[in-house]
């Protein structure tokens, strides 16, 4: 990793005795698109507004560029937000939202207007400079309040659920563009979300928070495929979980799963750590197969039935239940030319790889 | 249909009267009463030659300005910290400076009194007036900002702190203007209320009569009544200006802000 810019250590924050942040250390590196996430009440827009000065820490440190921010107004600090009701001048046009924090910068007026240009341009909104700010769709009042902090080339760009307020296209839209824009500044930007799709498409790398505290980081295939805990795997897409015992034999795990039968789990199957006794083995619905030819090699097979079925044009969702297993385990098919779309009630072959197996502690 | 007739009705009750101030100002006679005699301009000249009436304008008008000014100052301040701050017994001191509202204007007329004479030995002027007046206008202006600074997006203030302003500049830059039509309603109302305010000025008021005192003692004198008449159709038709120019400004505030109009004094 290269240099931090970010340096977190033992952060708390208490709101009278509601703990809203605990113990959150974390190093986030220059030029990197660092995500936030977890459910609504998890801490995460606290951590956010603790970095830009807006709140207090109680306890802990924070230092950005290697500067200590203890008692640092959010002026004096070289962050800038954006932030989820993108707090647009209503007062103000395009052009003098963008060039309002350039007021202290000792620009010349030519200068000034250059630079408001350009940023402009940059987020795509070149000639909207006169534009009245209550005459902005939502997507343009997020591009303007991009440009209005990236003009001042903080290091560190917050992003307070910039997208929750657009609609899906919109939204999928400021996806890319906003990683476009990340690496073409090459700035800092550390983005809050409830939405782990979002998180997943956008990160370098992603912290997973749950009530105050980070439960999780990692960059997101690791995230994805290797989640440390049971809540994290549940947070992050869809994970089916079965019952098993465990027991640890020199570097590797022999799991007798319920219903599944006995399989051997590597080292790098079980993220949180060796588990022996009672555990949880978790298994992702595209990494299960139903069988419509042979089974390829070396994967393990178990025959059950469709219980339910959710068709969703490119795929299909089933739900199929085994014998000796709880639940039903979920899956997903890809609807490939020739691939019949099981009906419910239908006798189906499930089948899996080892390797897709994670083993989490109960 | 009723609630229609009844609407009618009350509006010609409402507003009858007041119709009939710019008939008799303009009657040339003394007498206030039906038939009318014939038109003139003569009770607005007699208006223009009393020196007494111009002295209590002036004196009602400087009062209501700086009425209008202290008020909407200690509106500012109590209606950005209701909005801003969270703090211990909010709601009931919110409450407390509300209550003037209700409160009998001779009750706070006759308690200021005896405060201003008895206990604090102050001699009584212009000066005992503005304070009454103010003490009874916060409460307006506060209501009227409390609107004005409560639409306002907090993370207005928070955006531009983080571009670089310290929280004076912020106020200066970003909450002022924006709560501007907020601010000029409630000067224009304050300024209003002060004006035709009678009761505690006549209490109040010392060797210097406001307007509405100065008016209250022509009575006595039958045939000054038609200036009187005069006097009342200039305050109708500037208080109906102030009022448009106050609603004017409630709605380009409401317009810049982006907001939906809800209802207001017109």
């Amino acid at each position: 990793m290269t240099k931090p810019i970010i340096e977190l250590s033992g952060v708390e924050k208490y709101y009278g005795d509601y703990h809203a942040l605990r113990d959150i250390s974390l190093n986030i590196a220059e030029g990197e698109f660092f995500s936030l996430l977890g459910p609504s009440g998890c801490g995460k827009t606290t951590l956010l507004r603790a970095i830009a000065g807006f709140e207090d820490v109680s306890a802990g440190g924070l230092h950005l560029g290697g500067a200590d921010m203890a008692g640092v107004p959010p002026n004096k600090r070289p962050t800038n937000m954006v932030f989820q009701s993108y707090a647009i001048f209503p007062h103000l046009n395009v052009a003098e939202n963008v060039a309002f924090g350039l007021r202290k910068r000792g620009l010349s007026a030519a200068e000034r207007d250059a630079k408001v240009v350009e940023a402009l341009e940059m987020v795509g909104l070149g000639g909207y400079g006169a534009r009245a700010a209550h005459a902005l769709s939502g997507g343009q009042r997020q591009r303007v309040a991009l440009a209005r902090a990236l003009v001042l080339q903080p290091k560190v760009l917050l992003l307070d659920e910039p997208l929750s307020a657009l609609d899906k296209k919109m939204r999928e839209q400021m996806q890319g563009e906003l990683r476009r824009l990340q690496r073409q500044v090459g700035i800092t930007f550390i983005l809050v979300t409830h939405d782990q799709e979002e998180a997943l498409i956008m990160s370098d790398r992603i912290a997973v928070m749950f009530e105050g505290r980070i439960a999780q980081v990692a960059a997101p295939q690791e995230l994805y495929r290797r989640p440390k805990t049971r809540q994290v795997a549940d947070f992050i897409g869809v994970m089916n979980f079965l019952p098993a015992q465990a027991r640890v034999v020199g570097d590797a795990t022999e799991v007798e799963i319920a219903g599944l039968g006995a399989a051997t789990l590597q080292p790098d199957q079980c993220p949180g750590g060796p588990v022996s006794g009672a555990a949880q083995v978790g298994i992702r619905p595209e990494l299960l197969t139903l069988l419509y030819d042979a089974p390829a090699p070396g994967m393990s097979v178990a025959e059950g039935e469709v219980v339910e079925q959710s068709y969703y044009g490119d795929m299909t969702y089933y739900d199929v239940a085994l014998p000796g297993v709880p639940e039903p385990l979920t899956l997903s098919m890809k609807n490939t030319v020739g691939r019949p779309v099981l009906d419910r009630g239908a006798k189906a072959q499930v089948a899996w790889d080892a390797r897709a197996l994670v083993l989490l502690s109960d | 249909m009723s609630l229609r007739v009844y609407a009618i009705a009350y509006l010609v009750f409402l507003y009858a009267p007041i119709l009939l101030l710019p008939l008799f100002a303009f009657n040339d006679s003394t007498i206030i009463a039906f038939p009318l005699k014939g038109f003139t301009f003569g009770w607005f000249v007699e208006l223009w030659e009393t020196q007494a009436l111009h002295d209590a304008v002036k004196n009602s008008l400087t009062i209501a300005v700086l009425t209008a000014v202290f008020s909407t100052l200690l509106g500012i301040c109590a209606a950005r910290a209701s909005a801003k701050y969270q703090f211990p017994f909010k709601g009931a001191i919110m409450g407390l400076i509300m209550v003037p509202l209700v409160l009998p204007e001779i009750i706070v007329g006759v308690s200021l009194l005896v405060v201003v004479v008895q206990i604090l030995d102050w001699n009584l002027s212009m000066w005992t007036v503005v304070f009454a007046h103010v003490l009874i206008c916060t409460p307006f202006s506060i209501a009227i900002l409390n609107g004005a600074f409560q639409n306002m997006d907090t993370s207005l203030e928070e955006a531009a702190q983080d571009l670089g302003e310290t929280p004076l500049s912020t106020f200066r830059l970003v909450t002022l203007p924006l709560v501007a039509p907020g601010i000029i309603s409630s000067l224009l109302i304050s300024f209003t209320i002060s004006l035709d305010e009678f009761i505690i000025a006549f209490f109040l008021t010392g060797s210097e009569p406001t307007m509405p005192v100065y008016i209250w003692g022509l009575l006595r004198f039958p045939q000054k009544l038609p200036a009187v008449m005069a006097l009342g159709t200039i305050l109708v038709v500037l208080s109906i200006v102030l009022l448009v120019v106050a609603e004017y400004f409630r709605r380009r505030g409401l317009a810049r802000a982006g907001l939906k109009d809800k209802g207001g004094f017109l």
